[in-house]
């Protein structure tokens, strides 16, 4: 049973499938590899300075805007990703160019690149709002009082104090976020975007060998998860320099 | 995903209408009657039916996935936390490559690669599975099934592992079985303490369920996806799509604040 099972991966020839020159495809899957890390990392980014910006709103900011970002975390958090992709997918290069002729410059075209990276950067932007609210407000008071008493100015603050020391505390919901953005590029392949997922799929429909394809880039996509693990793991030992160890975790 | 839980900004006591609060409803309110006057919904009665089905479908994919899925996750959960070291590592490899690969090449891997291999399997196609297995829907309550036991498997081997331990001793100093100590003590105590995070992952799961619309599964997802197709109306299905999921998505967390307000809690 086992070996006519595998017999269709075996007919295939999996290893001049794969190769990276042309007869093979691996050249595409790792072409969308990288293309997936790219807008995943991009989408990333843009997640943190959202999420940043959210979390500082949401904390010290009047309580208009704290509303505002409260409906803004909400809303995006109970719609399917996949859903919001296709409106700002689609929204947010139109209106681009819609302002742009207001305004009165030409056509300008937004790539696919920047759209998903914006849409996905938006997506993320409302975890990573709730994930660094948490962290920050984690940080003991007395440190953020004792960098105000040194009469240190908000960004100093900032960057010296509340940063550093809400770090430990958001990076095991960053590093989800990070792993979620990583998986979440997938989406783009149904808008078209030609990422790992979609190029798989094309070469799979090309050759017909499916569970090559797939498993294959499955593979890629696990040892992009499992090497994350790694660096995370090591980012989090650096954040928590000079912390006590957390109970049960030594 | 969400953060931890402390003192809310907007938990203080503060009266629930303020002035800023009722200038947004009111701007919330002009803004939906404005897309609902200016926007165009004469596509809806067209429509109202073929959406109907899709919303039956969507969740009817969501509750049987769920409970398929919960059903699964609990001996992973177990397998992790008290199983043999094979199992344990078997399990715990399962909900790695789940959590580890994006749900959308799950669903196409299953699919499009099951869907491929089946029919060169004569025994298969002859079989009274076939005119099941040639249709969508298998593969998509399949694949949603693994994925929700995937990280609910993780969530219960949590769960199961802080069921503290003096509780199972003292129902095995009663004389209770080990199966009797599962379902009277573990399993209860477990659930109880996931419940919130389940919650959460059910919310994903429902947002999960639109992907099931790129293998030809005309679940609500699809519906908006036709008539956009059809009648070139492009934002305004997609925003009614939005506003149905947040209402279900809404309509969960309401059913599982009942269900932990079931709970009696004893503040010690």
């Amino acid at each position: 049973m086992t070996t006519s099972f595998a017999l269709p991966l075996a007919q295939a020839g999996v290893f001049e499938l794969l190769a990276p020159t042309p007869p093979g495809w691996g050249g595409n899957l790792l072409g969308g590899f990288v293309s997936s890390i790219k807008i995943g990392g991009g989408a990333f980014a843009l997640g943190l300075l959202f999420g940043t910006g959210g979390a500082y709103g949401k904390l010290y900011g009047g309580r208009l805007l704290c509303d505002l970002l409260q409906s803004y975390t909400t809303l995006i958090r109970a719609v399917p990703e996949l859903v919001l992709i296709l409106l700002i997918y689609f929204a947010v290069p139109d209106l681009i160019t819609r302002i742009l002729e207001i305004v009165g410059y030409g056509r300008f075209d937004v790539g696919g690149f920047a759209a998903g990276v914006i849409a996905l950067g938006f997506v993320i932007g409302a975890y990573a709002t709730e994930v660094l609210r948490g962290a920050i407000l984690a940080v003991p008071q007395g440190q953020i009082e004792a960098g105000r008493a040194f009469g240190m100015s908000a960004s100093v603050l900032m960057r010296r104090i509340t940063l550093p020391a809400m770090l430990p505390f958001a990076i095991p919901g960053l590093a989800n976020l990070w792993l979620v953005a990583i998986k979440n590029t997938a989406l783009l392949a149904v808008v078209g975007f030609s990422e790992l997922t979609l190029e798989t799929r094309q070469a799979a429909g090309a050759t017909k060998a499916y569970f090559t394809f797939f498993m294959a880039a499955g593979a890629l996509y696990l040892l992009f998860t499992l090497v994350s693990n790694i660096f995370i793991g090591r980012i989090e030992q650096w954040a928590r320099r000079g912390q006590p160890p957390i109970a049960g975790t030594h | 995903m969400t953060g931890p839980r402390t003192t809310d900004v907007s938990l203080r006591a503060e009266p629930r209408f303020e002035p800023h609060r009722i200038a947004l409803i009111a701007v919330a309110i002009v803004v939906i009657a404005a897309a609902a006057l200016f926007m165009r919904w004469d596509w809806l009665p067209d429509y109202y039916m073929l959406a109907l089905e899709g919303l039956w479908r969507t969740l009817w994919i969501l509750v049987v996935t769920c409970v398929l899925g919960f059903a699964l996750a609990v001996p992973l959960g177990l397998a992790q936390v008290a199983g043999p070291p094979w199992l344990s590592l078997l399990a715990r490899a399962f909900c790695t490559v789940i959590r580890g690969t994006p749900l959308l090449l799950q669903l196409w891997l299953l699919y499009y690669g099951l869907g491929a291999l089946f029919p060169q399997y004569p025994w298969i196609r002859e079989s009274e599975l076939w005119p099941m297995l040639r249709q969508a829907w298998p593969y998509a309550l399949l694949s949603l099934t693994l994925s929700c036991a995937g990280y609910e498997g993780e969530v219960m081997r949590g769960a199961f592992a802080g069921v503290p331990r003096g509780e199972l001793e003292a129902a095995r100093a009663f004389g209770m079985r080990p199966w009797k100590v599962f379902r009277r003590v573990w399993l209860p105590q477990a659930i109880q303490k996931a419940l919130p995070t389940l919650a959460g992952e059910t919310v994903l799961q429902l947002k999960s369920t639109p992907l099931v619309a790129t293998i030809t599964v005309i679940d609500l997802y699809a519906v908006a996806l036709r008539i956009r197709q059809d009648t070139y109306v492009i934002y305004e299905p997609l925003l009614l799509l939005a506003l149905t999921y947040m209402v279900i998505a809404g309509l969960i967390v309401w059913v599982f604040s009942r269900l932990e307000a079931r709970i009696p809690v004893r503040m010690g």
